[in-house]
């Protein structure tokens, strides 16, 4: 059956009205959810890269967990807090979109930080958490970093990503790959930053300390995630380098000089 | 343009069944005979692509039977309204909606497969057997009619891809559903029976693999030959 051309456009226009209708209401109707299951995995993210998690099946569990035992700041590439993005709104650790941020000038870009604070003592640091962003093989991938309070050892990692190879470089997100990074450091003796790299190939040797094993046929996954670690970590050196030397300058006044003395050089073996 | 013209000789018959002898081989054809996947290889590429797994093939299966359904009905129910010369892009309109909204609804309530499956439901769209049933069968045939098309089309692509994952996620990762096989095997055995996974069948060449045996076995029962 010919129609005219009238009625194809008449027809056009109202299915697009129609279809078009449908989708943003769903979209109304769902924004909220989903910014609630984002906001929860981004929360899991961090918690997941000092803690393990998965026992709790709470979601509102996981948010006073969440509320209770981490505290987040914002940073610039100096190190020092930033409390206004360039349009003078505050900025909130917790609702800076990774994947936005990172196309922004190194130079200006917040840089969020996430405390894991001690049980107890809510004033102690246990660990730092840095969010990362990078390129995989086919996508992007993101992470959060945990170190230990002394800011050089690897406490924990969480990867995410978006469209790597399932088995092969989405193994990234699998507890058996994360788990290598535990224990590694980021600085070497003489304080230079090595970050901490993937090798190629999965040979399971025992690797120095800037080291893991890599994943085998997901090369160019490791290397992105290996390009995404020192980046990171290269732009919070600077916030990493003035909270370690604020925490030797805290224990000064406290110390009796030989015990000063000390305390200086079992920092410096860290280092 | 192919369209099968399974409606009914003029002859004016009383009611016919719910599940009348005609109606019920829309249905059990594409579950065996005319699998969508195996005999007309159709939707091979997310017959790959998800299989790694059973839980995402799984949500994956569902999404597709959802929209095949949906949009058969739909086009069957306005297939007179639907200028012929624009057909294939309101077709295409109407899955891309249905897909978008799925893709939608497992943010909102899946938010774990939707990070799985992410742009694979969004190439439902171009799954060759959504459009292949709506311009074969639901523009030419009732809605009922369309949507026992659309559920025996959509389960036999599903079975297809869950029997796939099935094997692979068994010999790939040593786990069905994301229970442990293989270790439970290992120590119930006592370390007796030590399986390796195989790291071929977590890539797509295994899907590749397992879907030629699948093929293979189905085509020798059937006796089918390709013409």
């Amino acid at each position: 059956m010919q129609q005219s051309n009238t009625y194809i456009l008449v027809f056009s226009a109202v299915l697009t009205i129609i279809l078009g209708g449908l989708l943003s209401g769903a979209n109304q109707f769902l924004k909220p959810f989903q910014d609630k299951q984002v906001e929860l995995d981004t929360k899991k993210k961090i918690l997941g890269a000092v803690m393990d998690i998965s026992t709790i099946e709470d979601p509102n569990a996981i948010l006073a967990l969440y509320d209770e035992r981490i505290s987040s700041t914002v940073l610039d590439i100096n190190g020092d807090v930033m409390e206004k993005d360039e349009k003078g709104n505050a900025l909130v650790a917790e609702k800076i979109d990774f994947q936005k941020n990172h196309k922004k000038d190194i130079q200006t870009r917040p840089y969020p930080i996430f405390m894991f604070m001690n049980e107890s003592n809510k004033e102690q640091v246990d660990a730092y958490i840095i969010p990362m962003f990078g390129a995989g093989l086919w996508d992007w991938i993101s992470g959060f970093v945990a170190l230990e309070s002394d800011l050089n050892t690897v406490k924990g990692v969480a990867f995410d990503h978006k469209s790597e190879t399932p088995g092969l470089g989405a193994r990234i997100t699998e507890e058996g790959v994360k788990a290598r990074y535990i224990g590694k450091k980021i600085f070497d003796e003489q304080g230079t930053l090595q970050s901490v790299s993937m090798v190629k190939g999965e040979k399971g040797d025992p690797l120095d300390e800037h080291h893991i094993d890599g994943m085998s046929g997901a090369t160019l996954t490791g290397k992105g995630v290996n390009a995404m670690l020192s980046d990171y970590f290269g732009y919070y050196s600077k916030f990493i380098e003035k909270t370690r030397n604020a925490s030797a300058v805290v224990a000064e006044p406290v110390a009796e000089p030989v015990a000063e003395a000390q305390e200086v050089e079992v920092v410096e073996e860290n280092i | 343009m192919s369209t099968e013209t399974l409606e009914q000789p003029i002859v004016k018959e009383p009611a016919e069944p719910l599940l009348s002898k005609r109606r019920k081989k829309f249905i059990t054809d594409p579950l065996n005979d005319d699998n969508p996947v195996t005999i007309q290889v159709l939707g091979i590429c997310s017959a790959l692509a998800v299989t790694v797994k059973m839980q995402p093939t799984l949500v994956m299966s569902v999404a597709v039977v959802f929209v095949i359904v949906f949009s058969n009905m739909i086009i069957s129910l306005i297939r007179n309204l639907i200028p012929s010369r624009v057909r294939i892009i309101v077709q295409l309109a109407i899955i891309a909606t249905l897909v978008t909204l799925v893709s939608e609804v497992l943010k909102a309530y899946l938010f774990d497969m939707y990070k799985v499956l992410g742009a694979f439901v969004g190439l439902i769209i171009t799954n060759c057997i959504v459009m292949g049933r709506l311009e074969a069968f639901a523009m030419a045939n009732k809605a009922y009619d369309s949507v026992l098309d659309g559920l025996g089309s959509g389960f036999g692509y599903a079975w297809i891809i869950l029997a796939v994952a099935f094997a692979r996620e068994l010999f790939g990762s040593g786990t069905v559903f994301d229970i442990p096989v293989y270790d439970t095997l290992y120590s119930i055995s006592g370390g007796i029976i030590d399986i390796q996974t195989n790291g071929l069948m977590v890539d797509s060449i295994g899907a590749f693999m397992v879907l030629g045996i699948i093929i293979w076995v189905q085509r020798t029962k059937n006796g089918y030959v390709e013409h």
